[in-house]
């Protein structure tokens, strides 16, 4: 008998509501939610690889206990009993010595984060961060300065739009599939697509008009932007004086960045900005100035994401159809609360509050605590500072291959006493993991409820489609079965994901049936927008956008720091990183199916510079920085800046358990260096130099 | 391809290529082997302008099939009522005349089992009443699937309409 269940994927970090059909245990089938119509029935790459993932022999599949040197691969396959203990042993040990803010949870934001947060308040840690401070810390950290809202909290409007402008924001590469639907709907409808970056992509190929710029210098773009803005005055006026605080600083401020001063610094002409802007002015108010997907590539990356927003707010496109939008919660549609959280139990008070990363603390007090800054976790080790840490947590997320500088990363773990991963995978931090807990792929689980703030909310579901295949277990189960032993145990009131979800849903009058139908429940029948004249809540202490933010200001970062040219040496370029379709983050390459189209890295250079350089393409080359070197194939070809290089991210897997992935191509933070956003808290991951010769 | 033809709109094709995983998940098809292909020819710049397009290639199901007159041991097939060209993986003796045969080699070969193997439209699913994998789940609707007439006629409707609307539009 075939059966229907309606489930979220976990491929990748979207997170795509998805129809799975499946008969006598076994897959058949996995299509796009039908009744979420952007996804059109469509799965991306990834999620249609979702069984390769479930077969594959080569994850993870029972709990392991490190045997020989860390990094040997010599592994005791064991009982979760023994492995939990084996755990909660050594930490006892270590936090008897240390505290247990010697331990650290780091982890792809997901589902149980809840539950996650939980444990490091129940056992007494303050060192919690999540992926999404390596990904977009400083997005976030922009968007509160300007709205007081984090970016998850806002959205793009992709299918009423009349144009977009995306810098690096690879949309068909990096695959939304709902956004990629809508923006493909509007742009059968007319709507152009402005794409800037160094590198000719698909979206490049895809877009109405192509802008191949300096690496590194978008900011200078948009300064330019808004001197053309403000100067023909293309800017929705009745907006900005409504809504924006501190438009005459910017007006002022941005009268020297004239687009001749930035054809200079961008390579692109002049009169190709100013025709920009006036089209982007006639298209106004639904358009869209895209605030960036990963938002960590230079160190003056706050500024830039702010120039983003601050675009977007000129053009009155902020909660405009076809523009930007705040997403509504459950409170926006009518409902008195919205799902009931483990983590705002009452905890016992924590001996120690200082963060690792000094997170809304002394060294980065205006990054969000609630995600942290990853990047600066083996500083944080190295340096002992602000007091020795010495237990990781790596749930789902790998430090090694997502933090810049590898061999500092490697170098921080010689002084960890205890690593434990919690994955699904073999990775970089598993490989080198004490103690390995297996966890069981999303169609082998379900999940805490999930819920999707938007114009319509609604919460979500993830449910068990398959039995387990291997010796594996849910996050939720694992993060309680930990606590347990830890003598924290009381903060995790459930047996079954049932009760996770009874109690979720007890105050927002739903239950879990209630899903069943379409695996969802949306909170509202029609789409939520606030007031454009005055419904708008924005957070700031002046109620408006603040262009000059008082949460910058306050705490000595200026809001308008004059512009710093950006050069690149001779003979060295600026390595660029980014994604395929294929793959996510550093966790598909070897999936049978995903690393059968692609299956390695190849350095990305421009055709003039390799025939100087006496490259061919498909030759290997050596590329090194300042802190690392490694050994791949050439893409030779004119689709690239001359300045820059490029690779994908997530290649160079050193773990041997993974015969597909193993040794091929370069990991990307084996060669960047540890340079960060000092105030919004990414890293900056396409800032380093190197250079290039034949290897 | 028999009564049946899949089309692809290059301007919603992303190059993703989940048309061809969907397919190899499906139809169980080993590493190499590849039963649709999507054909991608770019991103290259045409006079400094980037562009692209795809053309997705599964069996043709052609009339008068090579790889039918090629095989020995009549493995291979076409279904009466709808003309998709399937192989009887039974029968099939793992020469690879319809490999061979076929104009654009589409026969794929299988080492796991010695077989050739081919698209067969996921005839189960057309039976079913559901789409070739490939269509059904391709990322961004880029492909259709059903009969020539029909697409013929829904590509019309929907360009002429698109004609008419901008006539309304000022």
């Amino acid at each position: 008998m075939k059966k229907v269940v309606y489930t979220l994927c976990f491929m990748c970090s979207i997170r795509c509501p998805i129809k799975v059909v499946v008969e006598d245990d076994e897959i058949v089938s996995i299509e796009g939610n039908p009744y979420v119509g952007a996804m059109k029935g469509g799965v991306c790459p990834k999620g249609a690889a979702a069984t390769g993932l479930l077969n594959d022999t080569e994850r993870l599949q029972a709990p392991m206990i490190r045997t020989g040197p860390r990094g040997s691969g010599q592994w005791k396959r064991v009982s979760w009993d023994e492995a939990l203990d084996y755990t909660a042993e050594k930490c006892k040990e270590i936090f008897s010595k240390y505290g247990s803010k010697s331990a650290v949870w780091c982890e792809r934001t997901n589902f149980i984060t809840d539950l996650s947060k939980t444990f490091t308040k129940a056992i007494g840690t303050p060192n919690y961060f999540t992926h999404d401070a390596l990904c977009k810390g400083s997005v976030n950290t922009a968007c509160r300065s300007l709205f007081g809202y984090t970016d998850a909290q806002i959205s793009v409007d992709y299918g009423n739009t009349k144009h977009i402008v995306l810098y690096g924001r690879n949309i068909f590469e990096a695959i939304e599939v709902k956004a990629v639907n809508n923006l493909l709907d509007a742009m059968g409808k007319g709507a152009k697509l402005t794409y800037v970056d160094p590198r000719v992509t698909i979206t490049a190929a895809k877009s109405t008009r192509y802008l191949m710029i300096r690496p590194g210098t978008d900011l200078a773009l948009n300064y330019a932007l808004m001197n053309v803005i403000i100067k023909e005055r293309l800017f929705d006026a009745e907006y900005v004086d409504r809504w924006v605080d501190g438009f005459e600083k910017l007006r002022t401020f941005v009268d020297r960045y004239t687009p001749e001063w930035a054809e200079e610094e961008t390579g692109i002409p002049a009169n190709e900005i100013v025709a920009l802007a006036q089209e982007l002015g006639e298209a106004k108010p639904s358009v869209i100035f895209h605030y960036g997907y990963r938002g960590a590539n230079h160190p003056n990356e706050i500024y830039f994401r702010r120039s983003l927003l601050i675009l977007n707010a000129l053009m009155g496109s902020i909660e405009a159809k076809g523009g930007i939008f705040f997403k509504k919660g459950p409170k926006d549609a009518g409902h008195k609360a919205g799902l009931r959280n483990y983590s705002s139990q009452k905890f016992p008070k924590m001996e120690d509050t200082r963060r690792f990363d000094g997170c809304g603390q002394d060294k980065y007090p205006i990054a969000d605590p609630a995600h942290g800054v990853g990047g600066m976790f083996p500083l944080a080790v190295l340096n002992e500072d602000p007091y020795p840490i010495k237990v990781l947590f790596a749930f789902r997320f790998d430090p090694l291959y997502s933090i810049p500088d590898l061999n500092q990363n490697l170098k921080a773990l010689e002084k960890l006493d205890l690593i434990v991963s919690i994955d699904i995978n073999w990775g970089g931090i598993t490989w080198m993991s004490d103690v390995v807990l297996p966890e069981s792929t999303f169609l082998e689980r379900s999940d805490p409820i999930k819920m999707f703030p938007g114009l319509k909310p609604a919460p979500y579901r993830r449910v068990q489609c398959v039995t387990p295949r291997y010796d594996t277990k849910p996050g939720w189960w694992i993060v309680k079965a930990l606590a347990e032993r830890l003598g924290a145990g009381e903060y995790f009131p459930y047996e079954s994901i049932e009760d996770i979800w009874n109690y979720q849903l007890a105050d927002l009058g739903l239950k879990p049936e209630d899903f069943e139908a379409k695996g969802f429940v949306e909170l509202s029948d029609k789409p939520i927008w606030w007031d454009r004249k005055d419904g708008l809540k924005f957070k700031p202490p002046s109620g408006k956008i603040e262009f000059v933010s008082s949460l910058m200001e306050e705490h000595g970062f200026p809001s308008f720091p004059p512009y710093e040219k950006l050069e690149t040496p001779e003979s060295t370029f600026r390595l660029m990183v980014g994604r395929c379709a294929a793959h996510t983050h550093v966790a598909t390459q070897n999936n049978p199916y995903l690393n059968e189209l692609v299956s390695e890295n190849v350095l990305w250079i421009n055709n003039k510079k390799a025939e100087a350089l006496g490259i061919k393409n498909n030759e290997m080359v050596e590329v090194s920085s300042k802190v690392g070197k490694g050994t791949l194939r050439a893409f030779v070809t004119d689709l690239i800046h001359p300045e820059a290089v490029f690779i994908l991210h997530g290649f160079g897997h050193q773990e041997a358990g993974c015969t597909r992935s193993y040794k091929r191509g370069v990991a990307d933070t084996l060669l960047q260096e540890h340079i960060m956003d000092t105030i919004g808290g990414s890293p900056a991951l396409d800032h380093t130099l190197v250079s290039v010769k034949k290897a | 391809m028999g009564a049946y033809c899949i089309s692809t709109d290059p301007q919603r094709c992303i190059a993703c290529h989940a048309c061809e995983v969907h397919c190899k998940a499906k139809n169980n098809v080993p590493q190499g082997a590849s039963l649709g292909k999507i054909v991608i020819l770019g991103p290259k710049l045409v006079n400094g302008v980037p562009r692209m397009s795809a053309l997705f290639l599964p069996c043709f199901h052609c009339e008068d099939a090579w790889c039918i007159g090629a095989c020995p041991t009549e493995a291979i097939r076409r279904r009466a009522k709808d003309g998709i060209v399937y192989i009887v993986a039974d029968l099939c003796a793992g020469c690879k005349a319809c490999i061979t045969a076929c104009p654009w080699n589409i026969p794929q070969w299988n080492p796991q089992t010695g077989k050739a193997i081919k698209c067969d439209l996921c005839m189960d699913r057309i039976d079913e009443g559901l789409e070739p994998a490939c269509v059904a789940a391709c990322t961004t609707n880029a492909l259709r699937f059903g009969k020539p007439g029909e697409l013929s006629q829904e590509t019309r409707e929907a360009y002429g309409q698109a004609v008419l609307s901008k006539g309304f539009a000022g």
